[in-house]
């Protein structure tokens, strides 16, 4: 019942990190995840990191992802 | 008629960048005069202008003229890919430009609260005239007003507009037929998620730019070079789907647009994403929605794609009969159906 | 990706054409009832297969009495009211909190963290942070509170608003509700307390549970598995999120509940009083409970006249079916917060969903 998105650890001092997704920063903590380590991905709700992403299972999910996963792949598709 | 800054000529006053905007500024003496000579004329500067004159007298020989007006009180006043100033004149540029017509000349009104810095007033006039010359239009004639501190928000800008309709051009909501084409010239929710990151209460760091543009140039070379453009609009407030909803109402059709041929910038959906935000509902300010006839899409596309602001311009959708009431459909990304509906007027982050 | 919506879909046609008759599953969960409406899954699914919005958005299950506590507290000169975004627009007896005068005492915010932040750069103010959510939400209040204990930080208080999916799911089966043939469960609930959760309700009540996250084609799978085990006669517990959701949840959050918080009855609308529904501040942390430090009663508030909140999140009634719906309850004039919260499911229906009246 809650919006929680995708996002990599990109800086990360006790349990305050800098997570990215897709370019876009945004403070979080990771007291509910203490195993999180820097270039984790994480799943952020309300601030806090509430669990590890698989990478792979994550492309599989996320239309975003696997959008930008195919777009990478297939550098010569135009767009169009 | 139109008070522009009196012609006083008095001792010259001199203000550096850290100095801030008085009340006196705005009284109409000494200070008015420093600030309009020194300031905000070298900025903007035009035969027209630099008369002074009590209005600004306008050579138009056409009948069929476009006349808009806008307010801006955009915060943060300075954001990526643009300011408050470049908006003021890029906003007023594209009503009258997807109004069917060449903009001419503009007006411009500022309101300044006292104690604003006089080097941001600087470079907001900076960009007013960057603008202004970048989109081929002249800054006739203007004013200043200040109030004191707390009666308002730094500074609120107005433009209004004139614009010479283009020969044989006629847009309307009446002109759209069941069947027409709808083009966007690019990517959605671009300035809208670039404000927002930067609202105190979301602040959030990113690479997200506005995508603060003057059409002008862009939707005559369309008007001038095809023939089945019905209707245009530019999705400013409430989004593309404030747009679509006003133009379904307006012209009781319905309309359908596919999910998968919207663009949007992958960073974009992301923040919106972050925040639970529809980027239907998000403020554009350098992008159009146009109807055009079946057969003159692909020509429209094509004149867009080769413009710097229309390079991901795509076909959305299309025009439908109304079936009972005319609904603004989307055909969602896995091929499923729902409505887009009139946005409230303020997105609210979501978390639960 | 889309193959394997595709896939998906032909599963479920397959299952439900087999079945023969109605299917009704519940999503229990705000966030999956907005997806289904924003992706258009319902348009995609076969006639039968009856989708129900159930208690699963925080803000319409919660009660009008402490909606009513917290447009009280936001009039008081010496409080802030730090809320998530979609407290804002529910009605309470007068008004919400987008309509209070004092806009000042108002505050949006993303996290409980940024509410303990404007603790401290407001030592003369009290700052209550109006904390709803369910499991996902609780743990990121519970951290606040331990931080504010640690630091001594004696302006801040919570109102907890917090309640648990699973009692909700149980008093669903145990009373009103015997047309409820599976449960697509929440993801991020889920995360926190973990799939395992939900094998009492498959054991107990022989009801399929599977957990699916929010984006299109995680729902559509889930449904496919759900169809599936329904047309094998085999309720089972699983889980289609395995991106982020295992069997037992994150036990750091977990633990930070049960040290602060502990279950008590609640009562929620459209449900009535639910045994161990609501979480509760333990006496350790009573002098960050609002209820306690405002001395406060929760006493259930009235119903507005006319409004079947109640019903449509039991899934007994679907939003259209309200008499009020689309005349006096809309989204700018909503009634009952089903209306208000954007995860409502009346909401979701007058967004997204409104043309289907005309179709049936």
């Amino acid at each position: 019942m809650c919006l929680a998105v995708p996002a990599r650890i990109v800086e990360l001092e006790g349990d305050m990190a800098v997570v990215d997704a897709m370019g876009n920063r945004w403070k979080a903590k990771t007291t509910l995840l203490p195993e999180a380590k820097l270039g984790d991905l994480v799943l952020i709700h309300a601030g806090f990191a509430i669990s590890l992403v698989d990478e792979e299972e994550a492309k599989k999910t996320w239309q975003l992802l696997a959008e930008i996963a195919e777009f990478d792949e297939t550098p010569n598709r135009v767009s169009g | 008629m139109v008070q522009v800054w009196p012609r006083e000529k008095k001792r010259a006053v001199k203000m550096g960048a850290n100095d801030r905007i008085l009340l006196a500024h705005g009284g109409g003496g000494q200070l008015t005069d420093e600030l309009i000579r020194r300031h905000i004329l070298p900025k903007l500067n035009n035969e027209s202008l630099a008369e002074l004159g009590d209005s600004a007298k306008l050579n138009v020989t056409s009948k069929s003229l476009c006349f808009t007006t806008d307010s801006y009180v955009v915060k943060p006043l300075f954001f990526n890919g643009g300011d408050i100033g470049k908006l003021a004149v890029c906003g007023t540029v594209n009503d009258l430009a997807v109004a069917g017509s060449k903009p001419v000349a503009l007006t411009l009104s500022l309101i300044i609260e006292e104690g604003f810095e006089l080097g941001l007033l600087e470079r907001i006039l900076a960009s007013i005239g960057r603008q202004a010359r970048q989109n081929n239009v002249d800054i006739v004639a203007g004013d200043t007003k200040t109030v004191e501190a707390g009666a308002a928000d730094k500074i609120f800008i107005n433009t209004a507009g004139i614009g010479v309709k283009l020969a044989g051009v006629d847009l309307g909501f009446e002109k759209i037929l069941a069947g027409d084409k709808i083009i966007i010239n690019g990517t959605i929710g671009d300035h809208g998620m670039t404000i927002i990151s930067q609202r105190e209460d979301i602040k959030f760091q990113s690479q997200l730019k506005s995508d603060c543009a003057g059409l002008a140039d862009l939707t005559c070379r369309l008007l001038e070079n095809t023939s089945g453009i019905r209707f245009m609009r530019d999705p400013t407030r409430g989004g593309l789907a404030a747009t679509l909803n006003e133009i379904s109402v307006a012209s009781t059709l319905s309309i359908e647009i596919r999910e998968a041929d919207v663009p949007v910038n992958p960073s974009v959906q992301a923040a919106a994403d972050m925040l639970g935000f529809d980027v239907l509902n998000i403020a554009n300010e350098g992008k159009f929605a146009a109807i055009v006839s079946p057969d003159s899409a692909d020509d429209c596309l094509k004149i867009c794609r080769n413009h710097p602001l229309g390079k991901r311009a795509k076909i959305i959708g299309e025009v439908t009969k109304t079936r009972d009431v005319p609904v603004v459909e989307l055909i969602t990304k896995i091929g499923g159906r729902r409505i887009i509906q009139m946005p409230y007027g303020r997105e609210l982050p979501r978390i639960c | 990706m889309l193959d394997r919506i595709q896939k998906a879909q032909s599963l479920i046609n397959a299952a439900c054409k087999k079945l023969g008759r109605q299917i009704n599953i519940m999503e229990v969960c705000g966030t999956h009832t907005v997806a289904i409406f924003r992706n258009g899954i319902r348009s995609t699914l076969p006639r039968k297969l009856k989708l129900l919005s159930g208690p699963g958005c925080p803000v319409c299950v919660t009660d009008q009495g402490y909606i009513d506590t917290v447009l009280q507290l936001a009039d008081r000169e010496d409080c802030i009211i730090t809320t998530y975004g979609d407290m804002v627009r529910v009605p309470g007896k007068d008004g919400s909190l987008e309509t209070k005068r004092s806009k000042a005492s108002v505050k949006v915010v993303l996290s409980s963290e940024d509410a303990l932040q404007l603790a401290r750069d407001n030592p003369n103010k009290m700052v209550v942070f109006v904390a709803v959510g369910f499991e996902t939400t609780a743990p990121a209040t519970a951290v606040v509170v331990k931080e504010a204990a640690e630091a001594n930080i004696d302006n801040f208080c919570i109102l907890s608003g917090h309640k648990l999916v699973v009692p909700a799911m149980r008093a669903l089966l145990s009373g009103k509700n015997n047309n409820i043939d599976a449960f697509l469960c929440p993801g991020h609930v889920s995360v926190i307390i973990g799939y395992g959760a939900f094998a009492e309700i498959v054991e107990r009540f022989a009801r399929p549970c599977v957990v699916a996250g929010f984006e299109p084609l995680q729902i559509i799978q889930g449904l496919s598995e759900i169809c599936q085990q329904l047309s094998a006669g085999k309720p089972d517990l699983k889980s289609v999120y395995s991106a982020a959701v295992t069997e037992r949840g994150n036990t750091t959050a977990q633990e930070i509940i049960a040290e602060c918080f502990e279950p008590a009855d609640g009562y929620w609308r459209g449900l009535g009083q639910i045994e161990k529904s609501t979480l509760k501040l333990k006496d350790k942390y009573s002098r960050f409970d609002a209820f306690r430090r405002f001395d406060i009663t929760e006493v259930p508030g009235e119903e507005m006249s006319g409004c079947r909140c109640g019903e449509v999140l039991c899934g007994l009634i679907e939003p259209a079916q309200c008499s009020l719906f689309e005349k006096s309850c809309t989204p700018r004039t909503p009634i009952g917060p089903c209306m208000v919260s954007s995860e409502g499911a009346c909401a979701a229906w007058f967004k997204y969903g409104r043309e289907r009246k005309s179709e049936q």
